[in-house]
Order: C-alpha cells, then structure tokens, then sequence
C-alpha cells in the first residue's frame, strides 16, 4: 500500500480524493488457502481412495453374490405351440385360453421378503411419445378430468375424456401370477408395492376410472371402476415410467422364506402384447440387500477403481524417485532454461 | 539537442523598390518599422503553384510580417496580407507537412469544391446538399430503438442460435420444453444489454443537446443575433468571443487584432495546449459586416477529415485570394487572447473536421473472444455430430420397426379416438427424421453455452471492478482513478506483444523545465537550485505585480551575476544569453489575473514547450518577455522595460535546425541571436574567437545531453550597417523570388548565421513520469516490445529514449530519415542488410524464439515523412521485417493517422496483441486502432481518454495493469471459457447418452426445469466467482517477475490443445457420469425420474468439484459458492420432485434412501475425476509451467531465488509521491 494517501495533510481534498477505499476484498487480497498438490498429498490421495474403495467394492460384490434371484423368461414358451405363427393372433384374441403354468427351481434359501418383479425387454417406455402421453393433472384429482390434451391418441372416448388417458395408462401391463408351493397357495402380498407418496399425493382417492379401455384397440389391462386410483397400486406401479427399455416393475411380495430346491409353480395369464414389438416377459423373484437387487456391476467398478488408484499410487511413487522435480525448483523455469529468449 | 518547434516567424518583407527601403536600424531603432511591399495582383496563383511544388514544408511558414499601426515611423510600409497569406501556414507542430501538402497541392476543381456565399447563406445552401450545424452522436430515437438495437444485439451469431432454438421450440411438434422456459434465457439476456443501451444513449442524446443548443451570435440582416448551434448554417458570419468554443469550421475574415490575428487553442481537437496563429485576409480584415455587407464566394474542397489541411479561394471584390489552413479555424476549438473573431461557416455539423474525426470508436472484440468463437464453430459441428446420430438412428429404428409402429403400446402411430382411423403425431418417415434432427439440436442446445456470454460479462464487470478499485493504479496527482471503458476485452491485457507509446504527456510530464545553462564556459549547474523567492519575479507595472506563471529552479550563483553590475564582463555575456532566451522564440505572453488584484500571472504560450521553459527561466533570471508583437518584443530587465524591434527572424527549419532573431536593440545595435541544436550551431559559431570557450560548451553539452536533458546553444553576433543592409536586400530579393524562394531565404538565413560567438547552452528537462524507466524495462523484461510514436523531433524522441531506458548505449540506432519513396527503399535495404549482419545471422530470420543468436541489439529510428513513402505502400513488409528484428522502434514527428498506420502494420501482419498508450487527441486513431487502446487523463484533455479502451493517470500503471491484472483477467477468462465449455458438453453428453436409449426420441430422464436451470442456477455462480476472484499468483511475484507475462503472450491458458485435452475429459467424465447408474440399475425396478435425480446431482457434482480441483486460491466465497451450487442443486431438485403433477414426485426422497445411490455417487465422483487428476498431477510435475513453478515457489517460500541470478530485478515500488 502506498502512503501517499495518509500523509497527506489537508483533510479537505482527502475528501475529494477518489482514491479507492482500501480492503483486503476490493485488493483481491483476501485470506485464501493455497492447496499445491504436494507428492505427499498426491500419494495420500490415491492411498485412500484405493483402500477405500476396495472394501466397499468387495462389500457390494459380497452383498450382490447373497441376493438370489430366480429370473423366468415365459413369453416364448407361454405360446402354445399350435398358435406359434400367429402369435398376434393368439393373444389379441379374447377367446383364447392364456393360462401358462411355469415351473421354478429355488436355487438358494431365499429370505422372505420375496419380490415378484415382472420384467419387460425391448419395452420403451422411455419413448418420448409414450412418456409425455399422460395426464398428471387428470390422475390426482376430479376437476381436471377433461385435461387430456396431452393424452393423444388415448384421450377420449366418444367425446367423453378417458380416466386415466393417455399411452401409459392404455398399455398397463395385465399378465397375472399365481404361486403355489406343493400345492399350496404362496399368498402374494400385492399391497404396498407402490410408494406411498404416489397413492397418497398423485392419485387421487376421488378419481375413478373411466371410460378406460373402451376403445377399439385395447393396451393392456382393465380397471376396477369401483375403485379409486389411489388404490390401483398396478396402475400406480405401471405409470412410474421406468428408465431403460429393459425395465422390472414390483409385482408383489412373497411373505414366505423359500427353501433350496423347492419347486414353485406359476400360473401364469399371458395377456399381455410384447409380441407385436419383440419384447421379452419375464417373471423374477428376487430377494434384496442393502445394495438393492442383484448387481455386480458396482463391485467389480469398485474394485477396479481402487485397484487402479493402487497402482497410480506405485506409479507415481516411482516417478518421485526415479526424475525428481522440487517444488518451485527456479531452475525449471523458462527464463532459467533459456535466457536468451527473453532478450527481446 | 536542438528543441525548437517550427516556429510562426513574422519576417521583414520588402517588397518593390520604388522608395528605397528605409533603414530604421540606425536611426531610429526604438520606432517599429513598417514594411510596404505593393500588392501584386495576380501573384497568388503563381505563388500557390510555387508552394505546392516544394515538398518541404517547414521553411514555408515564413509569413506576415505583421504590420503596426504605430504612426511614428516616416514611413509607412503594409504589409500583403493577400501575398503572404498565400502561403501555407503549417501550424500543427506535429508533422503534419505531407498531408497538409497532398491536400494544397491539389488545384480544386469545380467538381470537389464546395461555394460558400459569405453571408449569403440562403444561396450558399439553396441546394440542400450541406450539413446542418446540428449535430447527432446518439444512436436511436425512441422508434428506431427496439428494432435497431435488436438488430445490433443479432449481430452476435450465438444470438441468432438461440433465437432460432426457441422459435423452433416453438412448433407444437418440436415442443421439447415448455414454450416460455425456452424464451426466457435469451430474453433476459437481450433485455439486460438493451438497458444497458438505452441508458448510455440517453446519456448521448443528452450531451447532443447541450452541445446543440449553445448560442453563438450569428448575422442575420446585417445585425448580430444569438442563434442555437444547430440552427447556423454555412455561409453564415458568426462572431466568436474570447474563450468560445467555436461551433463550426469557419474560415477567419477578421479578429479584434487590427492584423487580423488570432489565436486559437486547439486541445479539444488535437491535445495541443498551446496557442496557434490563425490569420484574416487582408482583403476582409476593415470588412465590418455590420456595416458594409460583405459579400463573396469561397470555393474550398469538400469537407475532409485532415485537420491540418485546407485549400481555398476566396474571391472578394474581383480579386482571386486564396486561403490556407491558417485561415480557418475548426469546430471544437477555444479563441484565446483574442476579444473576438469573425468567420464566415464553411462546414457545419457533422462535416466539421473535428465530428470527421470523431467516427466513435469502432467496437472491439477480445482475442480470447475470437479464439472462443472458432471453438463454438467446433462445438456446434459436435453439435451437429450428435444431431446426426441421433436422428441416423432414429431413422434406423423407425425403419426397423415400421412394420409395428401402428399398435405397439409405446409408439401406437394409429389413432383409433376418431371414426376415421388417423395417423397421431406422423408425418412420414422423412419428417420424422427431420423432425428429430431438430428436437435433437433443441434438446442439446446447450452444447453452445449462451449462458457463457453472461457470465463473461459478469466476469468482466467483476474484474472491472477489481481494477477500478485498486488502490495502486489510483492516480493521486490526478485525482484519476483507473476507468474501464470498454468492458469486453479484460483479457487482452493479459496477451499484449506490443506497446505503442506516445511520448508527450505519456512518457513525460509534458512539463519542461530548464535545468542548467551553461554560459561563456562556465557550468552553472550548481546542485543547491532552489526555487526562488518570490521577490526577484516582481515586476511592477501600474501597481501590481506582475509573476510569471511557472517557477523555475534557478541557480544562486548565476542569479547573483545576472543581477550583478553590468560592468563586469560575465555579467554583459550572461545578459546577452539570457536576452537570447528572452527573445529568440515565438512566445506569446498572456497576463491573466488572478484572484489577489495586486497579483497578475504572466502565462507564457506558445507551440514548443522548450521555448516556454526558456522563457520562464530567463524570467526567472531577470528578464521577463512582457509584450510580444510582430515588430517588437518587450522585455522586462531588472524592472527597466527595454523596447527591442525585431528587424527579422529566421524561422526553424528541419534544414538548420535553428532558428534566428534580428533585433534592434536600445542602445542602438542590431544583433543577430541564434539558438538551435549543438549539431548545427557549432558549423556556424566562430571557432576562431573563443575556442576555449567553445570546446569547453561542447563539453557541458555532452554532459548535459548523458543526463537526458534536452541541450540547446545559443549564438550571436552584432551586425555591422553593411551587413545588415546587405542581408535586408538579400531577403526582400529571396522573398519575392517566384521560383524557389524556399531555397533562397535559407541561403540567406545561412549567410545571416554565421560566424557567430557562442554564449551558451541550455539544458532542459522534458521530465519523465514517474517510474517510467523501471515500468518499460518491466515491459521489456516480459517480452513486450515497446514502440514510442511522438510527434517529437528526431533528436528529442532520442534523448528521451535514453532517459527512459528505452534505449541504451548497448544498442546500434539504425536511423532512417528520407525524403524520397526511393531512398527509402534504399535505407530499408540496407537497414536490413545491417541488421542481418548486427544480428549475427544473415540466413536465419531473427525472431524472438531464435534469439540465440542476437548478438547486438538494435533500435530503429524513423520519422514521419520516411513513413508517408513506407506505409501503404510495397515497403511496408520491409519495414516491419526491420522492425521485428529491433528491439526498439522509436518514431519521430509522425502524425495522428500514420501512428494508426503504424498500429495497422504490426497489428495487420502478425497475432500479436497491440496496445496503444496515449493521453492527446493526435493519439486517438492509434489507440481506436490498437487492440487495446489506453489513454493517459493527462493534461491534454479528454479526447485520448474518450476514445480509450480503458484510462489512467500514469504510465507506470501500465506494470500493475498488464502483469498483474491482464495476466489475472486472462487466466480467469481462459480457464472460464474452457470450463464452460466443459462443463455444458458434459450435461449435453449425458443427455446424448440417455437418448440411445429411449429409441432415439430424446427423452430426458432429467427434467425440462433442471435442464433450464443446470447453466443458470446449478453451476453458473462458482464459475463466475472463480472467474472473478481467482488467482493463480499473488501480486507481488508478479510483479517481481515479469517473466510470468509470458503465460498470457503463448496462449497458455486457452489454446486448441487444452481445449481439445478439456473436451476428452468431457468425454470420459459424461461416459462415467451415464453408465455407472446405468449399469448399476440396470434391470431394476427403477423409474426414469429417479434416475434422471441421479444424473442431475451426478453431472452437477462433478462439474462442480471439477472446478474445485482447478481453483487456486480458497477464499470463504469460493467455497461458498461451490458448495452452496451443490447444495441449491439438491435443494431445487428436492423443490422439483415435491410437485405432485410432476411425474417425478417424491423419486428423490425414495433415491436417497437407498445404499446404491450413495455409491454410484461416490463411484461416479471418484471415477470420474481421476483420469482428470492424473493428468493434472503430472503436467504439474513434470511439464510444469513457468507459473505453477511460482506458485509452488510462493507456497514454500523460495520466491527469492526464482530469478537465479541470470535475471536483472526491476522491482516496481509504490514510488512516494509528491
């Protein structure tokens, strides 16, 4: 800071000055923390990381192997044979008897509680067409019932609006499983599968269907009239749009632990229209873990990033020894290493 | 060192033989003496052509002797104002000889010339095809504003993208965001620079009309009225009163001075302060147009923007006389000494030479902007790239599937809701395909990040801000803070190459002061000066007293023998120099008075500053210049008024380089006094005489001249009667000769002076600013050239070089000095021959990277009348492949527009960013020319200043300016821009990815609001904070080290490599960010939105604490805003997911519950950056540059041994100030 604005005696053309006011702030001085990435710091770094990693990695791989899963693929085989070449033919039609029976292997002991998934292949419920062919405003409450003009081509029906409208809602998935174990019935707990703030918030305990699937082509599955859609936890289910075109939705819950090798019969109505797009059904019943279903995915990606850090850490520990550069060593500056360039 | 200025020098003319010249000398000296040369009709014309033949200007100012009134002289001479008038006057001091010339030298024809009727103005313009005196710097009108100033902001290309983006958005079947969240952006945008615009046009059309209805008194009907400046007309007569302003270019018919003089101060017009000489015709000089009408015609060119140009006639009572630039006098202008003038309109309005000139500054674009401007053509290629692939795609699949598209649940092409089975949203394969093409480019948009054009503007303002306000480029002798005028080129200070330099007022203080004399011999440059009491300055007139402006340091001893008796011999010799002081010169006095009554202030003006500090030394000493008219000087000696006759002068010539004055003195002698530079004095004084003497002044001299004073002799003789009758006829012959009278009055000058006894010599300072030689060695240790434009004499611009330590004595001058295209080419040539052979290497071309092999330095020296043969034309290359291999180039006596034309040259030629440093209006085209342009708030008024990109108040500011603040501003910028860039490429990326996977139809998992707000709110502040308050060094190193300037002048903060290894990153961080969730979800139960909360946090995250990882400094409010980015990005995604008619209501809180979330952020951070820090880490290591170097020097303490002893320190301190 210059001194030549304190000493300067009179008061009065201090005042006048325009000399800026002093602060660390208006200096660009202010107290900062200065990190240099320092060898040691760099080696602490990727120490930690690896060894962070590592375990985590290991922890989701361990908690990916106890899931067990048992993964059915029936749209194929739920074709009679007889009907093979006209498989359009065969499930559009509502005469035909779509009763599958599938029989499943329990690998493991499977711990109650037993989610029953159905998962759909090549199913884009991603599209954009698809994705924005609903009405939000319509599912959570009565007054917007005529707010359909985003449902096109599932909006109304002889001028009456469609409850609930749109793609979405028209293609809801209606295959139905039914277990047995031995013989015996294994209750499917199909409460709760949706969430809560979903039957609470977005569908409406006022709004019932209508009109729904009245149409000349049907989608998929029909709704109980008599019920609000807060509490078709299906539809609810269905109409959180997933991701990816590979896609599982909650089907129910098994509340029995499942012991090895037990054989579990599915009754299976095939109802459902993949073939018209070549997308796969399958049935999966699957336990969970803290890292959600079975994925090794995480594991193995943590692994290698830890395994990768190790290997930067000798990397770089080599490379200290081997060519040393001290830190704001003068001697590797430019002008240092060619004075002459600096002459003009 | 010679110093004159060409000077306006009335000399004695005598004309016609008829009565034999009356020889005052002898018999009456103290009575003026008149000259009367007849009037020769018909002469003018002849003598026009005479003058435009002779290329060499500065001898043709001869002029006017100026007739006095006094009745006392027997006889009565009159001077031709019609004959010597005719000649070109220069009165620009600076060069301004060639195209003053190119203009005279053009006969007017009919077809150029404009017919002025004086006093006629209805005829003048009956034809409408003047300008008004009105005049208009403001843009808009209230009805043009809105589509002009759109039209202007459209200008910007990235603009025009966005316009179309959101029409486009527009159209239902490209609806991808709600119709006014595309708007919105682009809307605040032009709405904040429209604001911005109409405040600063306001504030235009507001000085427009201050200026445009000021009164003049104008003629209307033979009677004097007021009248608004915009009403005057051309051909009006307008009479102008002292201190006015004059409100148009209107030549002179005649002034309160009964020879018509006038004096006119031109600072707003070309930042000279002094006073110039402007002349009424004789023809119109008795014309009182109150009285008689003065009527008739000037015929003079179209209006041109040569301020130093003017070419007329006037034909006035049948007689043909013909008119030069100093008879006109130009808007803008101030009438000084002078009670009034009278002048008829000949341009008015915007045809004025000063509005001409006035063609505001063209806008100007930071190089960074440019380079950022190539990059936005490659992102908007990926941009198409990806466009491409998506809709390919999407072709592929609607192909692929065409057969199922009619009913398959998530595309269902058939509308079944009618009777009529329709299509629903299809309108062919090729549309689709188009279709999604441009829903692509909308929905990736953001890959050209208009958000950047904010934020660069913010940064901008930021960084203004800093400047503004630091206390070390605040100006306290000024009162001056540093301005920033132009706001978008911040960061081209950080990359200038080249500093053009004006001299005057820039390097120097514009201040002369005498330093030191040296007198018969004797040194007196005794180191006790002091500034004198004020007793001495007394001189009594009528009671008061009567003080010379300016005080100057005098020596005691010389004091003492000035005022000793005059008996001694010292004493006679020191008498003689001061009386040459006194009044060899053209120096106005001014009395001004002052607030006591008993006080007046004598001001000294004048054109050459030298001459000024003379006089006021000599006034210091005892001999005070009282009164000054074209025949006789008044001088005050000791409170004795002497009256002395000036019997005829000898002006300056660039010839001589010296300048003469005949005086009659009191006691009845004549005496020739000469003062002139060393190198041409010595050829005329008498070595015979006082050889002694004369060695031992040569001696002060070069004394003198090492210390980088400016050096003048002084000479004289006393004139026999034959001799000076011999020289009068002589000259009457050399001035009335109608060829080459040029030539013949400097042969007579040259008989005149000479051998003269030598008096002494004087030394002058030209001060320097302060700190101007630490600030440009500073400059040159960064590697920037430093290139000094003046309008300065070759000698002077030399001296100051010297002193600046611009150039030192290490250095070879190559001097090129021509007259002619071919000797030019010549001296270029073997300039460059030399140059080859100085630098060691004829074959290799010498540039700064082989420096190697230079062995002496050089320092080019060029004046303004070799450039007139060398710019624009094949020369050009030479002179700048000389230039380049000069360390120094120093340019002398250039004009305004050759200093631009200088600018052009390098700036035309090579990458390399200019900066223009000036503080007078002749600087304004170089500084509008440069790339950066920076006016000094100096003395020489506001027109530098008003032109300038960015104003100061001292050249030494340019240290803290360039490698603290440019170096700043243009790592921020750089690091910004790249980031940006990063940083958008990265969200588009993501949203590219998603859209492989949804069938091609560019569905975003993450919201249409997060999209909007992802440049806006998620991470547009850490950038601009970081762009704003980062800093790479600390003041201090970079000061200490110019060196570290270099960073900004290779590009090393924004380049095609750093954006191309910024774009992988972009690849490889959107690939982590996308396919971790991906592939950890895949085939789970989860919902687009929750993953598209996934992504969102993800990309803004990483994004985020990749900055983190670049930013140097922690300050509290960078962490604040990186962090506080993130946390408003979860707080608006939380906000997002609470809106029940969202589809993505509540995902977020179901997300955080769950373990795998956790980890993919995690996995996603970590994976992500690591290639990032990998490379960072070992290009800091092993490829570190120059800067991160210091950083780590000035993190562990070693900052003193940076330089390793190969470097000179040039540490700039605050200096104490006065």
């Amino acid at each position: 800071m210059s001194s030549g604005g304190t000493n300067g005696a009179s008061q009065a053309s201090k005042k006048n000055s325009k000399k800026p006011k002093y602060s660390r702030f208006t200096q660009q001085d202010l107290p900062a923390c200065k990190p240099i990435l320092t060898p040691g710091w760099v080696i602490t770094a990727f120490l930690s990381i690896g060894l962070v990693f590592i375990p985590i990695g290991l922890a989701s791989l361990f908690a990916s192997e106890h899931v067990v899963e048992i993964v059915d693929r029936y749209d194929e085989d739920c074709i009679p044979s007889n009907s093979a070449s006209e498989r359009l033919t065969y499930i559009q039609s509502t005469e035909t008897n779509k009763t599958c029976i599938r029989n499943l292997i329990v690998p493991k002991k499977m711990k109650q509680p037993i989610y029953v998934y159905y998962q759909l292949d090549n199913f884009y419920q991603n599209h954009r067409r698809y994705v924005k062919s609903r009405s939000d405003l319509q599912l959570r409450s009565k007054e917007y019932e005529r707010d359909t003009k985003t449902c096109e081509p599932e909006r109304a029906h002889e001028n009456e609006p469609i409850v609930p409208c749109g793609l979405v809602a028209w293609s809801l998935f209606n295959d139905t499983y039914g277990f047995s174990l031995n013989n015996k019935i294994l209750q499917v707990n199909k409460k709760d599968i949706a969430w809560k703030s979903d039957k609470e918030h977005k569908f409406g305990s006022e709004v019932y269907p209508k009109n729904f699937q009245k149409g000349p082509l049907i989608g998929g599955g029909k709704l109980n009239e008599s019920q609000p859609l807060s509490e078709q936890e299906d539809l609810i289910v269905w109409m959180r749009t997933a991701a990816l075109p590979t896609f599982r939705k909650l089907y129910g819950k098994i509340e029995d632990d499942l012991e090895a090798n037990e054989k579990i019969t599915v009754v299976i109505q095939n109802n459902y229209n993949t073939y018209s797009f070549g997308g796969n059904k399958n049935l999966v019943l699957s336990t969970t873990s803290w890292i959600g279903g079975k994925n090794d995915f995480l594991g193995k990606a943590y692994i290698a990033v830890g395994g990768f850090c190790l290997f930067i850490v000798i990397g770089f520990i080599l490379m200290y020894v081997i060519k040393p550069r001290p830190l704001g060593d003068p001697a590797f500056l430019s002008w240092n290493q060619n004075p002459d360039g600096h002459l003009n | 060192m010679a110093s004159q200025r060409p000077l306006l020098i009335p000399s004695p003319r005598i004309q016609g033989t008829e009565d034999l010249p009356y020889t005052p000398v002898f018999t009456d000296l103290l009575k003026p003496i008149s000259i009367n040369p007849k009037p020769s009709s018909g002469m003018d014309s002849s003598i026009q052509i005479e003058n435009s033949s002779v290329p060499d200007s500065s001898s043709r100012r001869s002029v006017s002797s100026i007739q006095s009134k006094a009745s006392g002289g027997s006889s009565v001479r009159e001077v031709s104002f019609a004959e010597l008038g005719s000649k070109p006057v220069r009165y620009g001091s600076r060069g301004a000889d060639s195209e003053g010339f190119s203009m005279s030298q053009k006969e007017i024809t009919d077809v150029d010339a404009r017919l002025v009727y004086i006093n006629d103005p209805e005829k003048t313009n009956e034809r409408f095809e003047f300008a008004k005196n009105s005049i208009k710097t403001a843009k808009y009108t209230i009805l043009t504003f809105l589509p002009r100033n759109l039209f202007e902001q459209f200008h910007r290309v990235a603009y025009i993208y966005f316009l179309v983006i959101a029409v486009l958005n527009q159209l239902p079947q490209l609806a991808v965001f709600g119709r006014g969240a595309s708007i919105l952006p682009l809307a605040f945008v032009l709405l904040v620079t429209a604001v911005k615009d109409v405040y600063e046009d306001w504030r235009r059309h507001n000085s427009d009309r201050i200026e445009n209805n000021r009164l003049a008194s104008v003629i209307v009907n033979g009677q004097f009225q007021q009248k608004k400046w915009k009403d005057i007309q051309v051909g009006e007569i307008i009479k102008v009163s002292a201190n006015d302003t004059l409100p148009c270019d209107m030549v002179l018919l005649s002034t309160s001075d009964p020879t018509g003089v006038a004096y006119v101060q031109t600072i707003n017009l070309d930042g000279e302060s002094n006073l110039k000489t402007r002349y009424a015709k004789q023809e119109t000089i008795s014309k009182l147009p109150e009285e008689g009408k003065i009527s008739g015609l000037i015929k003079c060119e179209k209006p041109n923007r040569n301020i130093y140009g003017f070419h007329a006639y006037m034909e006035i009572d049948g007689k043909r006389v013909s008119l030069g630039p100093s008879n006109i006098i130009l808007r803008g202008c101030e009438l000084k000494n002078t009670a009034w003038a009278l002048g008829v309109a000949v341009y008015a309005g915007r045809e004025t030479k000063a509005m001409l000139n006035n063609s505001g500054a063209p806008s100007k674009r930071s190089r960074l902007e440019t380079y950022m401007n190539r990059e936005i053509i490659l992102l908007s290629l990926f941009l198409v790239g990806l466009c491409m692939v998506v809709s390919v795609c999407a072709a592929i699949w609607l192909r692929h599937n065409r057969d199922e598209l009619d009913i398959i649940p998530f595309y269902r092409r058939k509308d079944f809701s009618e009777d009529e089975v329709g299509n629903y949203n299809y309108y062919g394969w090729g549309l689709e395909i188009f279709f999604t093409f441009l829903m692509s480019v909308i929905v990736f948009q953001i890959m050209i990040p208009i958000s950047l054009y904010i934020s660069m503007e913010l940064v901008r303002v930021g960084q203004a801000y800093f400047m503004i306000r630091d206390t070390r480029m605040y100006d306290e002798a000024s009162n001056s803070r540093f301005q920033c005028r132009a706001l978008n080129i911040n960061e081209d200070l950080g990359q200038i190459k080249y500093v053009f330099s004006d001299k005057t007022g820039t390097l120097t203080e514009n201040k002369m002061e005498f330093q030191c004399a040296s007198i018969w011999g004797i040194d007196y440059s005794g180191r006790d000066t002091r500034i004198q009491d004020e007793q001495v300055e007394y001189s009594i007139q009528d009671g008061k007293v009567l003080r010379p402006k300016m005080k100057v340091k005098v020596d005691p001893e010389l004091l003492r023998l000035s005022k000793s008796g005059k008996d001694r011999i010292e004493r006679k010799h020191v008498h003689d120099f001061f009386l040459a002081l006194a009044t060899c010169n053209t120096i106005v006095p001014l009395i001004t008075e002052t607030s006591d009554p008993h006080v007046r202030l004598l001001d000294y003006q004048g054109e050459s500053p030298d001459e000024q500090a003379l006089v006021y030394a000599a006034a210091a000493y005892g001999f005070m210049l009282i009164e000054r008219t074209s025949g006789h000087i008044v001088i005050d000696v000791e409170g004795e008024r002497q009256r002395f006759n000036v019997l005829g002068m000898h002006e300056f010539d660039s010839d001589r380089k010296r300048m003469s004055v005949i005086l009659g003195c009191p006691d009845k002698t004549v005496k020739i006094f000469v003062k002139g530079a060393d190198s041409s004095m010595f050829s005329v004084i008498d070595r015979s005489l006082n050889l002694n003497i004369v060695q031992e002044t040569e001696g002060h001299i070069h004394s003198y001249s090492s210390i980088g004073l400016r050096t003048l002799v002084v000479g004289m003789r006393e004139l026999s009667v034959p001799e000076f009758e011999q020289w009068q006829s002589n000259y009457e012959t050399a001035s009335n000769a109608l060829i080459g009278r040029v030539a013949l009055l400097r042969k007579v000058a040259n008989s005149i002076e000479s051998n003269l006894s030598i008096l002494g010599a004087s030394g002058i300072e030209d001060k320097l600013q302060h700190g101007v030689p630490e600030a440009i060695e500073s400059l040159r240790t960064a590697g920037i050239k430093v290139w000094v434009l003046t309008g300065d004499k070759q000698q002077t611009a030399i001296s100051i070089g010297y002193s600046s330590k611009l150039l030192t004595s290490k250095m070879t001058q190559i001097i090129i000095n021509n007259n002619s295209k071919e000797s030019c080419r010549k001296s270029l040539e073997d300039a460059l021959i030399m140059s080859k052979k100085l630098t060691g290497s004829g074959a290799t071309n010498i540039t700064e990277g082989s420096a190697g092999a230079v062995i002496s330095l050089l320092a080019l020296i060029i004046d303004g009348t070799s450039l007139v043969y060398i710019l624009d034309s094949e020369l050009e290359e030479q002179l700048f492949e000389l230039a380049n291999k000069c360390t120094v180039v120093l340019c002398c006596r250039v004009a305004p527009l050759q200093k631009a034309g200088i600018v052009a040259l390098i700036k035309n030629r090579t990458d390399d960013m200019t900066l223009a440093i000036g503080d007078g209006a002749n600087d304004v085209s170089m500084i509008q020319m440069a790339d950066v342009g920076i006016g000094i708030s100096g003395q020489e008024g506001r027109q530098a200043v008003m032109a300038s990109d960015f104003s100061m108040g001292q050249f030494r500011f340019l240290v803290p300016l360039l490698f603290v603040h440019g170096h700043w501003n243009y790592q921020r910028m750089g690091y910004m821009i790249l980031y940006n860039f990063y940083r958008n490429a990265v969200f588009v990326l993501v949203l590219f990815w998603y859209a492989l996977f949804t069938a091609f139809t560019l569905t975003t998992a993450i919201t249409e609001w997060s999209s909007m707000l992802y440049s806006i709110i998620y991470t547009s502040l850490p950038t601009i904070v970081v762009g704003i308050l980062d800093k790479d060094l600390s003041r201090m190193t970079l000061m200490k080290y110019p060196q570290l300037y270099g960073a900004g002048q290779r590009q090393e903060c924004y380049n095609g490599k750093l954006f191309w290894v910024a774009m992988m990153d972009t690849l490889w961080q959107s690939v982590a960010i996308f396919f971790v969730p991906l592939l950890a979800y895949w085939g789970s139960n989860i919902d687009g939105s929750s993953m598209g909360d996934l992504w969102t946090i993800a990309v803004v995250v990483v994004v985020n604490i990749h900055l983190a990882m670049d930013v140097i400094r922690w300050t509290w409010i960078t962490h604040s805003a990186i962090w506080g980015s993130i946390i408003a990005t979860c707080i608006c995604v939380i906000a997002i997911d609470s809106v029940p008619e969202l589809p993505g209501y509540w995902a977020i809180f179901h997300l955080v519950k769950t373990g795998l979330f956790w980890l993919c952020l995690l996995g996603i951070i970590v994976g992500g950056m690591i290639p990032h820090f990998v490379v960072k880490i070992f290009v800091q290591y092993y490829r570190p540059s120059d800067v991160q170097i210091a950083r780590e020097a000035e993190k562990f303490g070693n900052l003193g041994e940076l330089g390793g002893g190969e470097i000179e320190m040039n540490p700039i301190f605050d200096p104490p100030r006065r």
